[in-house]
């Protein structure tokens, strides 16, 4: 059994330790907010929090993630209202959606690390997660809005 | 501009006046009555229809929200609007009561059945190459296939005392060359059946050849290229800007699918002259068409697919032989980017790999290793991952990654034996600490 702890809630999981870990938020913890794209890892579409950092969930074996914190796209905020989250409804951003957890999962990594990111950092950070609607202007927009969202909030203490 | 246009036309009216109203003066046609209008033989409407098509009378006769050749098509000019008349049967604001002579007039030498002289908005200076039996058809095709629709003529919006119709006659007289076809004996009958086409009928210099302040085509200059409703129409002469020479061949394909292999699509103005116009004409006259215009511009028989310029532009459709080095970059940019990108500062969490131990050392195995295998949660920082992508890479890819980053961000001479060192670790299996 592997145990980890994701959205706060603890877990054990007696699937095959080299399971990728998106099998095991997906089919056995039953969270299918994360989705499968490429399967390896190179559209980011899979991508959750471990340990606070951006992760492809889709390469990385079940048995590496062993003790750690897993935020996925359902516990980012309780309330769905993260800011970047915010911004991407504020700026419908999504269109087909299918990209959009892991955009957004990225987004707020990319937050914490940048807070206030230009248009290149977002573009280096981003460049990872791939949308076939092809609405990287919008997802662009909505993570200069989370930003300003996010330091504006933060001086108003 | 204006002022000399208008200083030129006033001049034109006051010292030719006497001589220049005998000119001037056309009389009124008498008006035929709908109990008149013939009966045509079913080939020769079936000839107009075509003639009409590809003379692309409909396109300027038609108003965009309007019906058929019911006119009050808008057209802007450097001197107002003009608004294209009603061009149906219609018996009081169509041409339902003009007698074929009329129409011929019309056609041949500006001037409508009432003796009124039309503005050269309608290119009657080339419509007067034509010979009576395709004006008729034309003609016997209007009276029996298009709807009668009566409508209002819009006014046209030019100011005095260009909108005086007698001061055409005047322009009529300076720049309109009146009179039917000549053939050039110099020239092979395609060529000459081209000619009467091009210079008539689809009246190509209308678009092509530049005009003078007063609107008139520069005879001088035919086809030398124009703007026209802010597109360009290329020059058809040598002076063509394509870099690979037009031939016969291409403009018989632009003439009737409306593309070719060398030069684009007919787009724009010219789309409506392809595509509602000279695609309707016989094989035989596009094949004369693109015969003279192929003349025109100097066309050579050279295959084009030959050409240096042709293979060149394919060439860089190819991918560039450092993609090698580049696929390196890519791949980083996707794959390693979204973790290892910093900006002012390097932070913990994004370990930047151009000062990273692992691309400065004199071996790229430690580099290696981790690309293939990641980083479980107990080693580096702790609770967090890093995916291995011994599954996900190739050794192909896998080398490039650590080619780019040993040499553009870490700046270091390149490992020897790079692309054997990843196949031996990848065989060796993932690390077991």
């Amino acid at each position: 059994m592997i145990k980890f702890e994701i959205n706060g809630r603890s877990v054990s999981v007696g699937a095959d330790p080299e399971t990728p870990l998106l099998w095991a938020i997906r089919d056995e913890i039953g969270l299918t907010g994360t989705k499968f794209g490429c399967g390896i890892g190179m559209c980011g579409a899979c991508t959750v929090h471990v340990g606070g950092r951006a992760t492809r969930s889709c390469i990385t074996a079940l048995v590496d993630v062993e003790g750690t914190k897993i935020t996925t796209i359902e516990g980012l905020d309780d309330q769905a209202n993260h800011p970047v989250q915010e911004a991407w409804r504020n700026l419908r951003v999504p269109q087909c959606g299918y990209c959009q957890s892991g955009q957004i999962m990225q987004a707020a990594a990319l937050l914490q690390d940048i807070p206030a990111p230009t248009d290149d950092d977002i573009d280096a950070v981003m460049t990872g997660n791939l949308c076939r609607c092809m609405t990287y202007p919008r997802i662009r927009q909505a993570v200069r809005e989370a930003a300003t969202a996010m330091t504006g909030a933060q001086e108003n203490g | 501009m204006l002022k000399n246009i208008f200083l030129g036309a006033l001049a034109i009216g006051v010292t030719g006046a006497i001589g220049f109203g005998v000119y001037a003066y056309k009389s009124p046609i008498a008006a035929i009555t709908s109990d008149q209008h013939a009966e045509f033989d079913p080939e020769l409407v079936e000839k107009g229809r075509v003639l009409a098509s590809a003379g692309y009378c409909a396109t300027c006769h038609t108003a965009s929200d309007g019906e058929p050749y019911a006119g009050n098509y808008a057209m802007q000019t450097s001197f107002g609007t003009l608004y294209s008349t009603n061009l149906t049967p219609a018996m009081e604001t169509g041409i339902g009561s003009y007698s074929v002579e009329a129409f011929r007039r019309a056609m041949h030498e500006g001037v409508d059945r009432d003796g009124r002289h039309l503005f050269p908005a309608f290119p009657y200076d080339h419509f007067t190459k034509m010979t009576d039996e395709d004006v008729d058809a034309i003609y016997a095709y209007i009276m029996t296939e298009v709807a009668p629709i009566e409508t209002v003529q819009k006014p046209n919006e030019l100011p005095f005392p260009l909108d005086q119709r007698f001061l055409q006659a005047g322009w009529k007289l300076l720049f309109a060359d009146l009179g039917r076809f000549e053939p050039d004996s110099d020239h092979s009958d395609a060529w000459n059946r081209g000619a009467y086409l091009a210079e008539g009928l689809t009246h190509c210099g209308a678009c092509h050849t530049p005009r003078n302040a007063l609107g008139a085509e520069k005879t001088s200059e035919q086809y030398a290229g124009a703007d026209i409703d802010k597109w360009s129409a290329p020059a058809l002469t040598a002076a063509n800007a394509s870099s690979v020479p037009w031939t016969a061949s291409e403009f018989k394909s632009y003439l009737v699918k409306g593309t070719t292999n060398y030069h684009g699509v007919a787009a724009g103005p010219m789309g409506p002259v392809v595509h509602e116009g000279v695609r309707d004409l016989p094989e035989g006259d596009l094949d004369a068409l693109a015969i003279y215009l192929a003349d025109k511009v100097g066309a050579t028989e050279d295959d084009p697919a030959q050409s240096e310029v042709v293979l060149a532009s394919l060439r860089k459709n190819q991918p560039d032989p450092q993609y090698r080095r580049d696929l390196g970059e890519r791949l980083y940019a996707t794959a390693c980017a979204s973790c290892h990108y910093n900006t002012a500062l390097i932070s913990q969490g994004r370990p930047d790999l151009g000062i990273n131990s692992a691309t400065n050392l004199e071996t790229p195995n430690n580099l290696i290793h981790v690309i293939l295998d990641g980083m479980n949660a107990p080693e580096g920082i702790a609770g967090v991952v890093m995916p291995g992508f011994r599954g996900a890479l190739s050794d192909t890819e896998i080398t490039a990654i650590a080619a780019y980053l040993r040499d553009n961000r870490a700046g270091q001479p390149a490992w020897p034996n790079l692309a054997k060192t990843v196949a031996d670790l990848r065989a060796s299996g993932p690390a077991v600490h």
